[in-house]
């Protein structure tokens, strides 16, 4: 356990002297700010009177998206940064079981992505006390960050799983990448044509569950479904690395 | 401690180490001797439970590398043969780093400890990467110390060492070895002779030979070996000694210095000086020459090649 925590500070750590890391956050931060910004704008002052209550939901609906660029980017180089330096070696000489090494890179990833979340608080807490009276709905944005957490909580497993099957780190960030586009876009695509099982096929898709979340709505299968898919992307780069020393 | 029986590793159609059976006691500086490709970072690799072997069982420090890795990386000490280090971190931070991935109780004082006993006490707050190549050997040496490990395995550790780091390393290593268990890979042949108590020469993953230095020596030399050296050139000096009887093998190292070799037991040295005397040359020096591992290290590989032909 403790081997986990001392992997992941190091990890967490290492973003704050990371150029890409840097651009991520900035990204996130000023992109999020402007359809924040947008988005009371044109609650508040539409001309034609729409009365409607300034929300946060495009800006964690933008946070999924710009996370589907953001995690492989900062997954990419966990494990083939340790292989290029040659310092994998040392961590699998070094009394740790290979899951420890896994959960700690993922946990190291997660706590810089859940400071960038502690920056993002800052639009509730402007709407609530200053622009919508009498506050904003306390529900809908705990729910929302809870979806946003465990998006990125399952961005950064699977990232940090192909990542651990990939030596070199363009192509563990693309092949993240198409996998977040695919799984996004187009896994629900086949529902259309196939009625049998559309369902199922809606069901892998990932923009569903999310929305549903930050939607307000908290079921059940939509969280187990974030649940699921991080424990897998855990598995898959800890079986990965047990691969590598059978080389 | 370390016992080997039938170690192997298969890598696709290569096989790296073939059916390796060695033991290495608590106390001992076990070397490994090898030329490039012999598969010393193969056993070390398996040993460190960096991966498993293909056949075979190891048994580290009382525990088997493959079902009991986690409790074998507890208790040994690696120096892989590419230093790894991360360079973005000062030397006190990384090994620091190392000494929290093992649990170390009081971590900051070991590593100032470990930093001290590789020299390197007024560098520990520079980064990593603006080290020079021999500190930051040492710097993978203090992290193998960093746990007073039961088996301490160094995997061409005095690559990049200059002469003085060189003398403490195997000082620093004849040391622990008087308790510990250390197993380390050389091509310097003449390293191994000063530092080991046994050698070990491996050769296209095959163990060729085993023995103390010493032994090894006397195994292989067939007679005793002795320099002769005159003042000024020395025009006929070869067939002047070739002319003693019992003399075999004389060759001139350079214009001054000859080497002949002679049948343990019957000593012709002074025969030789009387000779060289009388033929008028000024005798300055004549000294015995042991075979040197370099030579052994030579003949044996060469003889594994000459078999196979
Ligand atoms: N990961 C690998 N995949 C395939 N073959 C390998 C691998 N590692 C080593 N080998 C092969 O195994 C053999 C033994 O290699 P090893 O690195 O153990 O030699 P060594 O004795 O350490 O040599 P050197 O003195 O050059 O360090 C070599 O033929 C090498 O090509
Ligand atoms: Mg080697």
């Amino acid at each position: 356990m403790k081997n986990i925590w001392t992997i992941a500070k190091r990890e967490y750590d290492l973003y704050f002297i990371s150029p890409v890391a840097y651009v991520i956050a900035f990204v996130m931060l000023f992109f999020l700010g402007i359809v924040f910004i947008f988005g009371v704008l044109s609650a508040t002052q539409n001309p034609y009177g729409g009365g409607q209550t300034p929300d946060l939901r495009m800006v964690n609906v933008w946070f999924g998206y710009l996370l589907i660029f953001g995690a492989p980017a900062l997954t990419m180089r966990l494990i083939s940064d340790e292989i290029r330096m040659g310092t994998m070696e040392l961590l699998l000489t070094a009394p740790i079981r290979d899951s420890e090494l896994i959960i700690g890179k993922w946990l190291g990833a997660l706590f810089f992505i859940l400071s960038i979340l502690a920056l993002l608080l800052i639009y509730p807490i402007i709407l609530n006390f200053f622009i919508v009276d009498p506050g904003i709905d306390q529900m809908l944005m705990l729910s929302s960050f809870l979806g946003m957490i465990l998006l990125a909580s399952t961005f950064l497993a699977l990232g940090i799983g192909i990542s651990a099957m990939f030596s070199n780190q363009i192509a563990a960030f693309f092949v993240t990448l198409f996998l977040f586009l695919g799984l996004w876009f187009l896994a629900g695509v086949p529902a259309f044509f196939i009625t049998s099982g559309a369902d199922f096929f809606r069901f892998l898709q990932f923009g569903t569950h999310y929305e549903t979340i930050i939607g307000g709505t908290l079921n059940v299968s939509d969280v187990l479904y974030f649940v699921t898919l991080t424990v897998l992307g855990l598995f898959v780069g800890t079986t990965a690395v047990e691969m590598r020393r059978w080389n | 401690m370390i016992r080997v029986s039938g170690l192997t590793k298969q890598y696709g159609a290569r096989r790296a180490i073939d059916n390796l059976t060695f033991e290495a006691e608590q106390g001992e500086v076990l070397g490994f001797l090898g030329p490039n490709g012999a598969g010393k970072t193969t056993t070390m690799r398996i040993l460190t439970g960096y991966m498993p072997p293909t056949d075979g069982e190891a048994i580290v420090a009382g525990f088997d590398v493959v079902s009991e890795s986690l409790e074998v990386r507890r208790r040994v000490g690696y120096l892989p043969e590419t230093v790894p280090l991360y360079t973005d971190m000062t030397a006190f931070d990384y090994l620091k780093y190392m000494a929290d991935l093992r649990n170390l109780p009081t971590a900051e004082n070991r590593v100032d400890e470990v930093l001290e006993m590789v020299g390197l006490s007024d560098r520990g707050s520079g980064y990593i990467g603006n080290l020079s190549r021999g500190m930051r050997q040492r710097v993978g040496l203090a992290q193998a110390l960093l746990h007073k490990p039961e088996v301490l395995i160094l995997d061409e550790p005095t690559v990049g060492l200059d002469p003085n780091q060189v003398v403490d390393f195997r000082k620093l290593v004849r040391d622990i070895g008087k308790e510990r268990t250390v197993l380390l890979s050389t091509h310097i042949l003449s390293e191994a002779q000063h530092i080991c108590d046994r050698v070990l020469i491996i050769n296209k993953g095959k163990i060729i030979a085993e023995d103390t230095p010493e032994n090894l020596q006397a195994r292989l030399v067939g007679g005793e070996k002795v320099s002769l050296r005159v003042r000024g050139d020395a025009d006929g000096l070869e067939k002047v000694i070739s002319k003693v009887k019992g003399t075999k093998e004389v060759t001139m190292k350079d214009s001054n210095t000859a080497e002949f070799e002679f049948a343990p037991g019957n000593d012709i040295r002074p025969e030789v000086a009387k000779t060289i005397i009388k033929e008028g040359y000024d005798l300055l020096e004549m000294r015995a020459v042991g075979m040197s591992l370099e030579e052994i290290f030579l003949e044996l590989t060469n003889t594994e090649v000459k078999k196979k032909k």
